[in-house]
């Protein structure tokens, strides 16, 4: 199993700026200090062995998409953000000219989630299947409401593929393609789902968009049970704990410190922050790591956590 | 969980010990209650003195900031002092430095509060 991200920014997708390029390549000739490279693949290697992630890399800016590989034919992805633009490209080049199955699953239809949508490309090719999975009942509405005049130029009735929705009911496992797959009602305005995946022996849950309280012991308790002994969990952390239960409570998010507890509560093995705040930089996102992995260090019990910052072309083996 | 408390002059040091988190936190609030009350009615402020807290979960950090709503919202102070190391760690880790003012030492709050606070203390 493989779980590679396409798009991993919060609410809206966001560009580095032209100074943040050039600031990030000044500061790195600084680091160099006058080095000289005989070839690209020394420059590559100083990069990457001696300069932050975030300012030799971005942690990118689309929003979300995470495909899950599963040795199948069959492709797995959640979500529609801005990332299936670079997604569908992948699929075509993939496939070189052979219909793909696609199955998405939904965690639901705000606009961040659905928008690249449209610029999917197998969308347009004949013989494509596409399924889209979810439990809300306005799935299919929102797609083709953001293609109807006068938002897009191609309505969905146009598109090319053959497209399915296909409504899962929530708490219930589903076989499919060879992948049991159960969806999870969460804490979102308009409700989202988070979705596990089991596979080949390993587990994988992408639960973003969901806000966690922390006095409702209940809902802790059905969270731990979900996210039970998976090898990665792909989580919303998009807020400080402070934000997430003060100013910004009610807004359905969460934050890194309970993406931390949680896992811990259910040993998990790899926890991956995502849905990150559009307003936070490459360094503040790299900070915010930084910090997580330090609080679960200060908080571990028995088992060790990993974890990781989700960026757009991260790719993780589970 | 225990929640001494000290009175000085028109301050009052509350200093809960042990671990903090989903456990206990509600009895935690309980302890607190009375005090903020109290707080209100006599306009006295409230410092934390965390040098007995060894550790404070999510659930435990929740409840400092209902206490901080609840003193914002009576027009009452509310900050805190003797952070031990791992407890101030979490604290700037959950930005929790952004919603407290926070003190080295429970004398330094006292002083932040009122010159009569610290005097009471100084006289033990």
């Amino acid at each position: 199993m493989r779980v590679r991200f396409w798009g991993t920014r919060g609410s809206i997708p966001v560009a580095l700026t032209s100074a943040d390029i050039r600031d990030k390549v000044a500061v790195a000739l600084m680091r160099a200090g006058g080095r000289q490279f005989a070839s690209i693949g020394e420059a590559y290697d100083f990069a990457t062995q001696h300069l932050d992630f975030s300012l030799s890399h971005t942690f990118g800016g689309h929003s979300a998409c995470v495909e899950l590989e599963t040795g199948q034919d069959d492709y797995f992805v959640c979500d529609m953000g801005s990332g299936a633009r670079p997604f569908g490209a992948h699929v075509l080049a993939r496939q070189s000219g052979r219909p793909a199955t696609v199955n998405v699953f939904m965690s639901h239809v705000h606009w961040d989630h659905i928008m690249g949508f449209p610029f999917f490309g197998p969308a347009y090719i004949a013989g494509t299947r596409i399924r889209i999975h979810g439990c809300h009942d306005v799935i299919e509405q929102a797609f083709r409401l953001q293609q109807a005049p006068p938002c897009f130029p191609v309505e969905f009735g146009q598109l090319s593929a053959d497209i399915e929705f296909v409504r899962l009911a929530p708490g219930k496992s589903h076989e499919i393609a060879g992948v049991r797959v159960t969806p999870q009602p969460q804490m979102h305005s308009g409700e989202s789902y988070g979705y596990r995946f089991e596979a080949q022996g390993k587990t994988f849950v992408y639960t973003t968009d969901s806000e966690h309280k922390l006095e409702n012991r209940a809902q802790t308790d059905r969270f731990v049970q979900f996210f039970r002994d998976a090898d990665l969990v792909v989580f919303d952390a998009m807020y400080s704990l402070a934000d997430a239960i003060s100013v910004k409570a009610d807004w359905g998010h969460s934050s890194n410190i309970i993406g931390v507890e949680l896992c811990q509560m259910a040993r998990v093995k790899h926890l991956v922050l995502f849905h990150h705040e559009p307003a936070y930089d490459d360094s503040t996102i790299e900070g915010v790591l930084r910090e997580t992995q330090r609080f679960e260090e200060l908080t571990r019990g028995t088992q060790a956590l990993k974890v990781s910052a989700a960026y757009d072309g991260l790719e993780i083996d589970v | 969980m225990p929640l001494a408390h000290r009175q000085y002059d028109s301050a009052l040091v509350l200093s809960p010990a042990g671990r903090l988190d989903h456990d206990n936190c509600e009895a935690f609030r309980e302890e607190l209650a009375p005090h903020l009350e109290r707080s209100a009615k006599e306009g006295t402020a409230i410092v934390l003195d965390l040098s007995g807290l060894e550790y404070v979960s999510s659930a435990g950090l929740r409840c400092f900031m209902l206490a901080a709503k609840q003193a914002k919202a009576q027009n009452s102070r509310i900050v805190i002092a003797s952070m031990q190391p791992v407890v101030a760690e979490i604290f700037q880790i959950a930005r929790f430095n952004l919603v407290f003012e926070a003190y080295p030492k429970v004398r330094d709050a006292l002083a932040s509060l009122s010159p009569g606070a610290v005097a009471a203390f100084d006289r033990g």
